[in-house]
């Protein structure tokens, strides 16, 4: 228990300090993984809608795996990404193994799984609704998947929201391919494993739950947007 | 005579292993007001669906005049609105059917007038009530121009005024020379807005004739069974 309450006042004091190194790790994580919720969006979200609304062979195979998908445990992406970025992968010319850059791929091959299964799911139930409507006004098979993106963009929020808080919440992959070197790739989830094993469990803790602030902001406020928007758009 | 519209030459439609239209054979006249009419589950909003190209027939094939489709619009029995202003549900329809960009702002105010939805324009649609939201997707359908509208039990889940005020509309855009294509259960509606009935049972067309000529001497068991089914309750 007191240990519990030694990092509460860590924590606080930290933060209150506005402690640089605190601020860099902080900053980073947000960095690397709101790249990657970016990027994993931007392929998900179409991939969601196609999966929803085309009409392809294997399109239902190709759902059940991205459902499958959503699983990919942190260390194998990590461990799939370090050989293909290792000096003698075959983008290990590129020098991207232990940067940043590494982690934010390495996100994206994690969470766009996630997006594009749930936005393939909020997509489908809406063109149940839609289809008969938008086929009737001569909507094309690509137009038809990007208004329903467009239409269902608050529930999506969901989705990709879920992708964020994996990314942000993972310590295997960035562990793995970002090195957890100081002030280069070390973000607040290897800050914690670090920082455990090396028994300074305040610092660890209080790192624990800015994350914790962090994602539950953040689904604060997507679940404020989402109820104003069901209010104004129905 | 007036000119045929369309013909439906033995139109077959098999769904689930089931004859859901069986050779079916008629001709749709050009600037009437054709009434479906017919028992559930007898096939008549298939039919339409297959008029208006939303699903391909089996065997057989539905034949324009002239042998070009002409503009056509559908209206259905719940409004689909998408999650965007009045004025952009229409603009939405526009675009899809390749009007130029300037024009579409003013063709659709000028429909939204004309239905007595101009105060609304402005508004998201899906939270109008559920009168508003018909009458907003007949605009969308009228501000088309279009030469067929087809009609799937537009008023079946509306109050007995928003009820009036969609065949009220429906009037006036038959009266501009739009063939008119509507499935009702409802008689009364049948007799006010119909020219033409056209009977379906079990997948079959039992009778097409004037509406005066239906409900005096209905030719068919079926149609006779159903007329006096219905009004025994009305």
């Amino acid at each position: 228990m007191s240990t519990l309450t030694e990092s509460f006042a860590t924590a606080g004091a930290l933060v209150i300090q506005a402690d640089p190194q605190l601020l860099g790790i902080v900053a980073l994580s947000l960095k690397v993984s709101l790249t990657a919720v970016f990027l994993a969006s931007c392929l998900g979200l179409p991939i969601g809608a196609a999966v929803a609304v085309g009409r392809f062979p294997g399109r239902r195979s190709l759902t059940v795996i991205l459902n499958g998908l959503m699983g990919l445990p942190p260390v194998v992406v990590g461990l799939l990404v370090y050989l293909l970025l290792s000096r003698a992968g075959p983008l290990g010319a590129m020098g991207l193994l232990f940067t940043p850059t590494a982690m934010v791929i390495a996100q994206v091959v994690l969470i766009t799984p996630i997006i594009a299964a749930l936005s393939r799911q909020i997509v489908a139930d809406a063109w149940r609704e839609y289809e008969e409507q938008l086929r009737s006004l001569g909507a094309s098979t690509p137009r038809a998947a990007f208004t329903l993106l467009l239409d269902t963009r608050f529930s999506l929020s969901t989705a990709v929201l879920a992708g964020l808080g994996r990314a942000v919440a993972e310590v295997g992959a960035v562990m793995i391919v970002g090195g957890n070197i100081d002030g280069v790739t070390r973000v607040m989830t290897t800050t914690i494993a670090l920082e455990t094993s090396k028994g300074d469990l305040p610092l660890a803790l209080a790192l624990g739950f800015i994350l914790i602030s962090i994602v539950l902001i953040l689904n604060a406020l997507a679940h404020a947007v989402r109820e104003w928007a069901v209010r104004r758009y129905g | 005579m007036a000119d045929a519209l369309l013909a439906l030459e033995s139109l077959r439609f098999d769904a689930g292993g089931r004859t859901l239209i069986d050779s079916v054979s008629a001709r749709i006249l050009a600037g009437r007001r054709t009434v479906i009419l017919g028992p559930n589950g007898a096939g008549k909003s298939v039919l339409m669906r297959l008029m208006h190209g939303l699903i391909e027939p089996t065997a057989g094939r539905v034949a324009w005049a002239d042998c070009t489709t002409p503009v056509q619009a559908m209206v259905f029995q719940r409004p689909v609105m998408l999650r965007r202003s009045v004025l952009d549900n229409l603009i939405y329809a526009l675009s899809l059917a390749g009007v130029t960009h300037v024009e579409r702002t003013t063709r659709a105010l000028d429909v939204l007038h004309r239905v007595g939805l101009a105060h609304l324009a402005s508004r998201p649609a899906r939270v109008l009530s559920g009168g508003e939201q018909q009458r907003v997707a007949l605009a969308r359908a009228w501000v088309l121009r279009p030469q067929v509208l087809f009609l799937d039990e537009p008023t079946a889940s509306l109050d007995p005024g928003s009820s009036a005020e969609v065949e009220r509309l429906i009037g006036v855009i038959a009266a501009e020379g739009c063939s008119i294509v509507m499935v009702t259960h409802n008689l009364g509606q049948a007799r006010r807005l119909a020219d033409d009935i056209l009977f379906v049972a079990d997948g079959r067309i039992t009778e097409h004739t004037p509406v005066a000529d239906f409900f005096a001497a209905p030719r068919s068991a079926q149609a006779e069974h159903y007329i006096r089914g219905e009004l025994s309750w009305t």
